[in-house]
Formats: C-alpha cells, sequence, structure tokens
C-alpha cells in the first residue's frame, strides 16, 4: 500500500516536475524580447555573454556585489545542494559510478553546510526588518520545506537508519516499471513525502528562478546594438500598427 | 556652501555614509503622487482621457498582454526569491525609509497583481503568496509608487537574477496609461515632440532666435564666428541634443562646448527644427509607440537633410534611447556613413579627438575647479561608448582629465555601475514631486559632502540635461551653490584653445599648468 502510495506519487511529481518546468522554458523561449536591454557594463560578444551567465550560475556574481551575507549563506546551500544531489545518484545508478563512490564524504558535508545555509538564510529573514518586510508565508515555508528535507535525510544518516538496499531496489524499481517494495521508515516516508512536494512545487513557485535567470535580458543579452540591429520581436509580432510605424 | 577642508582626508570621517540604509517608515511616501495628465494630454498620445469604466478588466488584459509580449517583464515576474540583495539599493528607499521603495517591494506591488490573475499558486492560494485582487487602493499604490521609481536600474546591477525594476515600472506605467490614470509631466511633454519636436515646445522660429543670440554670445567671448546652424542641407554632421541646452543652465553651457568643439575641427554641422529633442520620454511610459513616434523623428530630420552622421548630445536616458533602441525601432541606418558609430555620444566624439591630439587645452583655465563625476544612471547602467564595456564610464573621466587638472572620483560604491542616481530621472523631474527628489538626491549628495571635505571638490560634472537640472534645484538643500554642477563640454569650453581665438588672460598654451598631471 504504502509502495504503491509513494511509487504513484513519484510518477505523478516527477511528471509534473518535467512537464511543468518544460512547459514555462518553452514559454519563457517563445516570448519575445522586444529591444535590448542587458545591464551594462555588458559583455559585446556571445562568449563575453557566456562567461557572464556562467559566473552569475555558478558564483553568484550580481549577489556578491550586493550583500555579502545573502552571497555566502546562498551560495553554501545551492552548492552544498549540488553536492548533495550528487551523492544520492547512488540511489539510482547501478553499479555506482566510481566518482560518485568517491565524493559520498563530500555529500555529507553538503548535508550539513546545506542545512546550515538555509538557516543563515531563514534567520536574516526573520530578524532583518526589510527581508521580514518583503517575506511572505510561502517564503518561509519554502526554506522550512528545504529544512526539513536536508534535516530528515541527514537524521537517516546519523540516527534512524533505514534500509538503503530496499530502498535503491524501490528507486530502480520505478525506472524499470517493476514495483519493489519501499521501508515502511517514518523518517524516510517523511523524507521522500517532501522531495515530492518540492518537485510538484518548483514549476509553480519562486523556484522557477532556476530557470529564469538564464532567459533574463539583463544578463543573456550582447551589448551590441549598434554594431548589430536587433529586431528579434518585429518579425515575430504581426500587431498592425507595427509595421504601419515600422517607417 | 559647506566649508571645504582642503585634503583633510579625516574631515568625513564625521559626514553620514551616502548609502547609510534608514529605518523602515511604512507609508512615509504613500502621498507622493505625481499630477494627473488632463484628458488632452492623454488624448495627444493615445490613451483614454479619463479612468474608463472597465479599467479592471482592461488593466488586467493588458498586464495579461506586456507579460506575453516581453519575456523580460515575465521572466522578472516569476524569478523573484525575495532574497532581500536589492532592498537597500534604491536611492528613493535610502533618503525615505518608505518599505514600497524597495525594489522588490515595488516589483512586488504589481507582481501580487500579476500572481493573483495568471499563476496557479496566485489564483488558488493567494493568501499564502501574497497575491492580491487588482482594486482601486491596488491603483492608487501604483499611481504613488511607479511614480517614485527613476528607471536608474541600480537595482539591477545587484539582483542575482538581473531583475530589472525599470521594467516593471515601465509596465505598470503602461498599463495606467491604457485606462487613462496617467502622469501630466510626461504626457504633456511627450504630445509637445510629437506636435512641436521637443519637450519645451520651443518653436523654430524662437529656437532659431535663441541659437542666434548664443552665436553672439560666443563671438563676444571669443572674438570668432561660431555657427549654431540649423536645418541645413547637406551637413555632415546632425547633432540631437536634449532642448534644455537651449534654455537651461548650466545645459546651454555644454551646447556652446559642443560648438567650439565642431568649429576648432571645421565640421559641418547642423541642429534640426524637426528633431530639435534628444530626449524621448516615451521610454519613461513605457509606450514602445511613443518612443519610436518619437525616434522617427531624429531619423527622418536625417534623411530630410541629407546627414552622413547623427551624434547626440549630453543626456542620459536619451542616450538609453538612442543607443539601445534608435536601431531597432526605426533603423536600418544603412543611408548614413558605416565608418561612424551610428548614433555616436558627444564624449565618444571630443574623446577621440583628444585620443588623436587634435585638440588643444589649457587646463588652467579650470583650476577654480576642484571637480567629481556623477556617472548618469542611464549611461552607466544601459548603455556604452566606444568599443569596450565600461567605456561610458572611462570617456567621460578621460575627457575631463584632459581639461582640468584637479578631478577627484566620489566613494567607490557610488559610483560607475554603482552609480547613484539624481533622483529626478524616469519622468519624476516635476515640481509637485520635490520632496521625493529632494529625498532620492540624498545618497549622491553625501557622495559629493564626502569629496568636498576630502578633497576640496567645489563642482561636479555630469551628462545628462535630467541630472543637470535636478542638482541645480536640490544642490542648494544640501549646502552646495546651484551653479556647483557643470556640463563636461563646458569645462571643454572653458580649455579649449581655438585657432585665431582672443586670449583675455596670458597664459600661453605652453605654460599651462596641465604639465602637472592629474590627480585623484
Amino acid at each position: 500500500m504504502i509502495t504503491a502510495i509513494f511509487a504513484l506519487l513519484f510518477y505523478f511529481a516527477a511528471a509534473f516536475l518535467i512537464a511543468g518546468l518544460g512547459l514555462r522554458v518553452w514559454q519563457y523561449a517563445k516570448t519575445p524580447a522586444p529591444l535590448k536591454i542587458p545591464t551594462t557594463p555588458a559583455p559585446v560578444t556571445r562568449t563575453g555573454v557566456v562567461l557572464r551567465m556562467a559566473r552569475e550560475v555558478t558564483l553568484f556574481e550580481s549577489l556578491f556585489k550586493a550583500n555579502k551575507w545573502i552571497w555566502l549563506f546562498g551560495w553554501v546551500f545551492h552548492f552544498a545542494l549540488v553536492l548533495v544531489l550528487l551523492r544520492h545518484l547512488r540511489y539510482f545508478t547501478d553499479p555506482v559510478w566510481g566518482w560518485v563512490v568517491w565524493m559520498q564524504p563530500l555529500g555529507l558535508y553538503g548535508g550539513f553546510a546545506m542545512v546550515a545555509g538555509l538557516l543563515g538564510l531563514w534567520l536574516r529573514r526573520v530578524v532583518v526588518a526589510r527581508i521580514r518586510y518583503i517575506s511572505a508565508p510561502s517564503d518561509h515555508l519554502m526554506l522550512a520545506l528545504i529544512v526539513a528535507i536536508g534535516a530528515s535525510g541527514l537524521l537517516m544518516r546519523y540516527v534512524a537508519r533505514t534500509d538503503i538496499v530496499a530502498l535503491k531496489a524501490f528507486f530502480l524499481g520505478l525506472f524499470a516499471f517493476d514495483w519493489q517494495p519501499l521501508p515502511a521508515d517514518p523518517v524516510l516516508l517523511v523524507h521522500l513525502g517532501l522531495v515530492a512536494v518540492l518537485m510538484i512545487v518548483f514549476p509553480i513557485s519562486k523556484l522557477l528562478h532556476a530557470p529564469g535567470v538564464f532567459f533574463s535580458p539583463g544578463r543573456n543579452q550582447v551589448d551590441n546594438p549598434r554594431e548589430k540591429r536587433y529586431q528579434a520581436h518585429w518579425a515575430a509580432k504581426p500587431a498592425a500598427g507595427r509595421a504601419k510605424a515600422g517607417r | 556652501m559647506v566649508e571645504l577642508a582642503i585634503r583633510n582626508s579625516n574631515a568625513s570621517q564625521d559626514l553620514p555614509d551616502p548609502l547609510e540604509i534608514p529605518d523602515l517608515a511604512p507609508g512615509a511616501m504613500a502621498a507622493s503622487k505625481p499630477f494627473p495628465a488632463s484628458p488632452d494630454h492623454q488624448a495627444a498620445i493615445g490613451f483614454p482621457g479619463e479612468l474608463v469604466d472597465d479599467w479592471k478588466e482592461r488593466a488586467i488584459d493588458k498586464l495579461g498582454e506586456l507579460v506575453a509580449g516581453s519575456r523580460g517583464l515575465r521572466v522578472y515576474l516569476d524569478s523573484c526569491v525575495k532574497c532581500g540583495a536589492c532592498t537597500d539599493k534604491c536611492h528613493y528607499f535610502l533618503g525615505s525609509g518608505d518599505p514600497n521603495n524597495m525594489p522588490v517591494a515595488r516589483q512586488d506591488l504589481l507582481r501580487k497583481v500579476y500572481r493573483r490573475y495568471f499563476t496557479f499558486a496566485g489564483k488558488y492560494f493567494p493568501w499564502l503568496v501574497g497575491a492580491q485582487e487588482l482594486s482601486e487602493e491596488v491603483l492608487d499604490e501604483w499611481y504613488s509608487y511607479f511614480h517614485q521609481c527613476s528607471q536608474c536600474r541600480r537595482c539591477s546591477v545587484y539582483c542575482p537574477y538581473g531583475i530589472d525594476t525599470a521594467e516593471v515600472s515601465m509596465a505598470a506605467r503602461e498599463i495606467m496609461d491604457t485606462v487613462g490614470k496617467g502622469q501630466k509631466y510626461c504626457n504633456e511633454i511627450i504630445g509637445k515632440v510629437h506636435k512641436i519636436g521637443n519637450n519645451l515646445g520651443l518653436q523654430e522660429k524662437a529656437l532659431k532666435a535663441t541659437l542666434e543670440d548664443l552665436e553672439d554670445d560666443l563671438e563676444e567671448e571669443t572674438g570668432l564666428e561660431i555657427k549654431l546652424p540649423v536645418d541645413v542641407r547637406g551637413a555632415d554632421i546632425l547633432l540631437v541634443t536634449p532642448s534644455a541646452d537651449f534654455f537651461a543652465e548650466p545645459h546651454i553651457d555644454g551646447l556652446l562646448g559642443y560648438a567650439k568643439v565642431f568649429h576648432q575641427m571645421g565640421e559641418s554641422w547642423t541642429l534640426s527644427s524637426h528633431a530639435s529633442e534628444a530626449a524621448n520620454f516615451g521610454m519613461f511610459i513605457g509606450s514602445e509607440e511613443n518612443m519610436r513616434k518619437m525616434a522617427m523623428r531624429v531619423r527622418k530630420a536625417a534623411e530630410d537633410l541629407g546627414v552622413r552622421r547623427i551624434i547626440f548630445g549630453e543626456c542620459g536616458h536619451a542616450w538609453r534611447a538612442a543607443y539601445s533602441f534608435m536601431n531597432t525601432l526605426v533603423g536600418p541606418f544603412d543611408f548614413l556613413d558605416q565608418n561612424y558609430p551610428i548614433p555616436q555620444h558627444i564624449c565618444e566624439y571630443t574623446h577621440d579627438l583628444i585620443e588623436k591630439g587634435a585638440l588643444t587645452f589649457d587646463k588652467s583655465r579650470n583650476d577654480h575647479i576642484r571637480l567629481t563625476f556623477h556617472d548618469s544612471c542611464n549611461v552607466a547602467r544601459a548603455s556604452r561608448m566606444g568599443d569596450r564595456p565600461g567605456g561610458q564610464f572611462e570617456y567621460p573621466r578621460a575627457i575631463l582629465r584632459a581639461v582640468c587638472n584637479h578631478f577627484y572620483d566620489m566613494p567607490a560604491d557610488t559610483i560607475r555601475e554603482a552609480t547613484v542616481c539624481c533622483g529626478g530621472g524616469g519622468g519624476l523631474l516635476t515640481d509637485e514631486l520635490m520632496d521625493l527628489r529632494k529625498k532620492g538626491a540624498q545618497p549622491r549628495m553625501r557622495a559629493l559632502q564626502h569629496v568636498a571635505a576630502e578633497h576640496g571638490v567645489t563642482h561636479m560634472a555630469a551628462i545628462c540635461a535630467i541630472c543637470k537640472t535636478q542638482f541645480a534645484k536640490v544642490m542648494p538643500e544640501y549646502g552646495f551653490e546651484m551653479d556647483a554642477i557643470v556640463s563636461i563640454h563646458q569645462l571643454v569650453g572653458n580649455a579649449i584653445i581655438l585657432d585665431g581665438q582672443i586670449m583675455d588672460d596670458d597664459a600661453a598654451p605652453d605654460d599651462a599648468p596641465g604639465a602637472g598631471g592629474d590627480e585623484g
């Protein structure tokens, strides 16, 4: 029964995540960007833009300029999350890749760092009046959700261990549409349930910042409006007034 | 005038930090509202005269249309995670403490409505994500706080996703215009440009008379026949400059500076009575149609006069509109000489001449001035000069160092890409918003007080008509003379040595103390 519920839940969550995210990305991609609006100074070549974006998503360059505390907590959280996700690959691959085995301890440090970063962000959201002012209930809940996922994960590693072998069989079974029993440990069920919630919430929440940043004209446009006439949307948008006024 | 303790590096320690973060003062600026546009002003630029009956539906429709038509707006409304990075970056927040002037809170005024009508979470769980229905109160908030954004883009520098509040405020203003709730200052001016050709409503005859008077002044000063030509067919260069350059101080001195440089180089150039305005307030109200119509005047003037080049005078948002948008809106400009940037900034023109050694200066003529430079927001964060990123910071400074012995930059977190707005940009340069303008100028004025105390700075140069007007007005509030704001080309005009010019001082160019090198 529990196995069936979670199997269906994960099929649904995965489908919702992929479809929802795909829909958003498609929508961002097809929405015209009528004018050149990069925040300058901006790169004057495509390569430069790729580098700018790479710095933005790996180092959080703009955030670093803005506020060192938010940068520290935010960057630690995201970087640690990457480690944690990579560590989890071992539950979904058989045989487990060598480098995944090698980085297992890093993933554990990541688990602690991730929760620490999140708590730092949460503390600021409560303590700093400016950030408290702009916070909606969902902003707190989002932090609570991810902290709970991280904490339940750590709990399983250090306190209430679960049957990892059976868990792995369950997930590999999901991929093969050959359901295997899921261990009915409460902490595990909480952990997995919250992960499914996160997957479902992703495409309908502010977590859209993940695909969004790549589509931000302020960051992804080349600064070359004089050198190369930019007319991305004139062709795309068939407004009658446009053709008339264009010349 | 503040007492100046020259080169006393301790003198600024008692001064407040220009970017000091105030305590939150909710509602402090709620009463700040610009005068509404009259039905005539609205009609002249294609908007309903007064609030339409079905304004709510039409506003929501318009919002949907804008989101569908602008990737930036859509991504910006979706992506904010409320991290707080931008909360202390707006000069109006720093000056007023009103939390709605924090960029994210300003965006949220529109975002909460977007969420309510266009997102799953906002439709079904509005309380959870702070979504809100559009109501008269919300519309009033929009009118108040989207006219407390100068669209300077400072927040967009610091946002991890590059969310640009300027785009959000432009969208909000366009929605308000669409339902008949326009702002007088911008909309009246745009109407004047459509009808007459410039923001001031200066007719062709009056323009020509003004320019003739200025030519007389130039001849009196220099003994040379320096021309300010208008509507000269077949001229090489069309100069498009803000109309404030014809009438306001210190703008005029900048215009005279351009004329001196053109004269010295023997350029064939002209102004146009049809495109007698560089400003493009269509940008401020987010109206692509109005922006295109105004840009079209420049193109038409260039075609009718048969010029080979277009140069823009000192103006901030006008340079953005020209540099970033003109080619898209009314290009291509294949009828112009492709060997020059299209359009070119007057500072690029002068800078290139200085680089080539084509101009000679007597820097000592500016020795009564200890100078700093205010990076105008739209030039700094929405345009470029020269071929390399950041040229917009280097070119003006290179010119100033070439013509002035005493140059000092203001604190690093208030210049270049971090520059703080003058407080009057984005269509807010109107008397009824004076309280807001003074508060918005506070960070810049405090930064100026720092260099005044440390280096004895007496003057601040700017390359934007709005900055110049705004500073002339608010500087006295902060202990400076109103003429402490100067044009870059005013200083160029002071120092330039013109062939055959009558000198009223003895300083021969070779003896000029310019050899002392740059400071600061």
